[in-house]
């Protein structure tokens, strides 16, 4: 997308840190999340889940369930469209999607739907639940990335690699990735030095504090409505539709307010089932997941197993690096096994490159995106090569990694030449940072490391209507989950030239707009941003010609001017400036309604690149790290609205530390997942953190009017590493697997 | 299994509602009583987003059983500002962005206030400890520790 005008010479509302539009709602209570709704008649629904990580259903008995009172419906697959079919490869999308909501012949993990009951309370669901009788022929199960992909492990399902996949490879690997430029081999043999390891990382969950919640109401006609809390309503419109076999523009959903998503909320469970409940007793069906559901059967990411090799020369050149990656996505295809092998090399310009990327299938719950999918586990591998590296060497990490960083005009790892990008900024800005420079006491260490993600644009429709008291509201189609409102507001009261607070940005039903690409990829402030600067230009461009009628002048005559239609120069006439509210609250009698609109992809959304800096103290005895100091240095290209740019890289970075410190899938030998809940599967407390200091890079993205990136997923790409390599200079051993609990830590200071 | 009619106050208001035995307090606030405000992260209380005051203690209202109200006085989200007039630490986590998503604000801020009642001049551990039942997923603490500090002191100085 050309933009002619982004050099703004200053902003008068961007880069303010007004209150946002939904404060009051969010500190009183009254925010309506997923499970806040509630409707006349209504019934609860519980679901049916194997215990199991790989059986055969051979039976599925609902008969005393179905007698208890107060049951209305049960359900199992075959509620669902039959019009979905299983193909080979890539073409079962919707396939995938419904097998994950409810199992067919199969159950493929411990978590597993495959029935479901509706009845006049939740107590009596769950009741019924455990009066549902299913015959299982169990079967050998694999939940290890490694174990899955090895010669003899059960087939998860055959027919399910898609064309990429080499031959000679076991049916599990659904997806092959493979690029790279130069001669790896002749850059190994220009090195000093080479450092080959492998490194493993364990899945996380993302941990949204509100577990997926859904009220629907489906009638025998095919007309429904669906309030849920997602990070993408019309995509659960479009999904759910095909499941359910409705046509897609019959069902509206209205997305809630949304208690965390992280990359979670991007795919459906519990609705299909819902409408499936609604649509059998004609009655509104709300499901609620609780928090061990949430553990068991929704997107963790991928687990990983890595092998990196990276050369170096004595002065801090990298002469190559060469990466594998495997990935572990659950029971389907889908683990961005590519995506990790292209984020691994990025931030540095290197002459010779090779990386490969595996997405594997397992007895697991079907992976989900978490925030930059893929990039945190990579940057962990190669980050912690290139800092042994500079141990060896007697290296600042600092300077290699500027010596070697991508910068305008480089070759990114992964094939596309790089635009204006931040690294060196963030690099440059991090070596003279005090962190940088403060001196650690005996049994602490200091990392760094960088990291980098490619942002995302996609399918966006705004639409920004003018009232006739000169305010403006604003429909967006993109689930607010952080604040964007704020920064939506901000950047049309910045094109309009009206206050921020004569702007209200609302989250449209997919009944109101066009379809909008889910809250993902960090793609809302950037490209909803975008749609709303053009949809206020497209509004301007109307009132520019409302004030041309009325003075008797060419369209091309006036100007906009802070919030004014003036004449555009002397020569064309000389009239008092029309406010937007002067035009406004005539519009009625001048022509009608003045409404701005976007509808179109975005397709400029520039990569971002972050440094961290973190200092950690190891406890010899325990095994327990203490995070002391933590600066997150990153390129926003522009804040739009400071503090919630500072608390996206403070999100990231805590979301980090605990994947790299605690988090864990801990699956037994049975193949059940053992630490379901938030006692077990621990995230960090206030207790465990320190104040995570920021520092706002901004290096404009040139696809953006006002030189926006995406922030959200960049902050978790270094952290990882970052840790690890504080780790490492602490206890002075270097971990290879996450999470780097204490029992992990203890046993490598014993092996020492 | 019959109902319990329990008889309680919430929020200062006397109301009484039926629920049966096995229901928790969060669910009676929720399902009985529109009380919305508290929420259900976990329902095992490790997380504290349905944080509410139980006769002057706080408490996670998921381990909490409704009939277990009874005669009792509980204080939740829902009324922590009386009047048009928000509560100091409310305005100032607007002012701060100590929120994103916003599901773990209520009991946060629950939480907080009954803190603040105990010790008016917590130290920045003081804060982090009493809050460690409090799990938020998306700002990392800084921002609610830094609000609730700042908030802290101003109350002080108005006292």
């Amino acid at each position: 997308m050309a933009l002619d005008d982004q050099s703004k010479p200053y902003f008068k509302f961007v880069g303010t840190r007004p209150k946002r539009p939904d404060g009051i709602d969010k500190v009183t209570g009254r925010a309506k999340f997923g499970a806040d709704s509630y409707a006349a008649g209504m019934l609860h629904g519980a679901i049916v889940r194997s215990p199991h990580a790989h059986a055969r259903i051979k039976s599925i008995d609902t008969s005393e369930a179905e007698a208890l009172k107060g049951v209305k419906a049960v359900v199992t697959r075959a509620d669902f469209s039959k019009d979905i079919k299983f193909t080979s490869g890539k073409d079962s999308e919707h396939w995938n999607v419904l097998e994950n909501v409810m199992a067919d012949e199969k159950v493929l993990y411990d978590g597993h739907a495959l029935a479901a009951i509706a009845a006049t309370s939740a107590l009596i669901a769950r009741d019924a639940v455990k009066l549902v009788k299913v015959e299982y022929e169990i079967l050998s199960h694999v939940t290890d990335v490694d174990e899955a992909m090895a010669i003899g492990a059960p087939v998860i399902r055959k027919g399910a690699s898609d064309k990429s996949v080499p031959s000679g490879l076991h049916e599990n690997v659904v997806s092959y990735y493979e690029s790279g430029h130069g001669d790896v081999e002749t850059g190994f043999t220009e090195a000093d030095l080479i450092i080959e390891e492998s490194f493993k990382t364990e899945a996380t969950h993302q941990g949204y504090i509100e577990p997926h919640a859904c009220l629907a109401s489906l009638g025998s006609d095919g007309k429904g409505e669906l309030w849920c809390t997602t990070q993408g309503h019309f995509s659960f419109q479009k999904v759910c539709a095909a499941l359910l076999g409705l046509e897609t523009s019959q069902l509206r959903v209205t997305a809630s307010e949304i208690g965390g998503g992280f990359g979670g909320k991007t795919t459906v469970f519990i609705e299909p089932v819902a409408l499936a409940l609604s649509r059998k007793t004609n009655r509104p069906v709300k499901i609620v997941m609780s928090r061990s559901e949430v553990f068991r059967a929704t997107g963790p990411t991928a687990s990983t197993s890595m092998d990196i090799k990276i050369g170096m020369k004595k002065d801090g050149t990298i002469t190559a690096g060469q990466g594998t990656f495997r990935l572990q996505g659950g029971a389907f295809p889908g683990a961005p096994g590519g995506m990790t092998a292209m984020c691994a090399f990025a931030p540095y310009a290197l002459k010779n490159v090779h990386q490969i990327g595996y997405s594997v299938m397992s007895n697991r719950p079907k992976q989900a995106a978490y925030r930059a999918p893929g990039s945190p586990m990579a940057a962990f591998a190669v980050e912690s090569v290139i800092d042994a590296l500079c141990k060896k060497l007697d290296l600042d990490p600092i300077e290699v990694r500027l010596k070697n960083a991508s910068r305008k005009g480089t070759k990114a790892s992964y094939g596309p030449t790089f635009e204006e990008i931040g690294l060196v900024e963030c690099l440059e800005t991090a070596k003279s940072h005090s962190h940088y420079k403060a001196p650690l006491k005996k049994g602490q260490g200091r990392g760094i490391s960088c990291g980098f993600w490619f942002n995302f644009g996609g399918e966006t429709a705004v639409s920004l209507a003018l009232s006739e008291d000169g305010t403006v509201q604003i429909s967006v189609g993109t689930p607010d989950i952080g604040g964007s409102r704020a920064s939506i507001a901000l950047m049309a009261a910045e094109e309009l030239g009206i206050p921020y607070d004569h702007i209200r940005c609302t989250v449209a039903d997919t009944a109101t707009l066009g379809y909008n690409e889910i809250s993902h990829g960090s793609r809302v402030t950037y490209a909803t941003g975008l749609a709303t600067i053009k949809a206020a230009r497209d509004a301007i461009n109307k009132l520019c010609k409302r004030a041309a009628e009325k003075w008797g002048i060419p369209e091309e005559a006036v100007k906009w001017e802070d919030g004014h239609a003036v004449p555009s120069g002397p020569n064309a006439g000389d009239f008092e400036p029309l406010s937007l509210k002067n035009i406004s609250e005539k519009m009625g009698k001048t022509g009608g309604p003045i409404v701005g609109h976007f509808e179109a992809n975005p397709e400029g959304a520039g990569v971002s690149f972050a440094t961290h800096i973190v200092d950690a103290e190891v406890d010899p005895e325990t095994g327990k790290t203490q995070i002391l100091r933590y600066t997150v240095i990153q390129d926003a290209g522009k804040a739009i609205h400071p503090s919630y740019v500072e608390g996206q890289f403070q999100g990231g970075a805590a979301q980090g530390i605990g994947w790299a410190l605690n988090e864990e899938y801990i699956y037994g030998s049975d193949g059940r997942l053992q630490n379901a809940g938030f006692l077990d599967y621990r995230i960090p407390l206030a207790s465990d953190l320190p104040m995570i200091d920021t520092v706002i890079v901004e290096v404009p993205n040139p696809g953006h009017p006002y030189g926006v990136r995406g922030v959200g997923e960049t902050s978790i790409c270094p952290p990882l590493a970052a840790i690890a390599n504080a780790v490492s200079q602490a206890a002075g051993v270097r971990l290879t697997e996450l999470p780097m609990s204490p029992p992990s830590i203890l046993a490598a200071l014993k092996a020492e | 299994m019959s109902n319990i009619h329990v008889n309680t106050t919430v929020n200062g208001d006397e109301i009484g509602f039926l629920c049966d035995p096995r229901e928790t307090l969060l669910d009676c606030l929720r399902d009985k009583l529109s009380l919305t405000g508290a929420k259900e992260g976990c329902g095992t209380g490790d997380c504290g987003a349905c944080s509410v005051k139980l006769s002057g203690r706080l408490v996670c209202s998921c381990l909490v059983l409704g009939a277990e109200a009874e005669g009792q006085e509980i204080e939740t989200i829902e009324g922590m500002s009386r009047d048009e007039n928000l509560h100091p630490l409310q305005e100032k986590f607007i002012e701060y962005a100590a929120l994103q998503c916003g599901i773990c604000t209520p009991g946060i801020l629950v939480a907080t206030k009954a803190l603040l009642e105990k010790n008016p001049d917590p130290t920045e551990t003081e804060v982090r400890y009493w809050l460690a039942g409090n799990l938020c997923r998306c700002t990392g603490y800084d921002k609610i520790i830094r609000a609730i500090l700042d908030t802290a002191a101003d109350m002080r100085e108005a006292s």
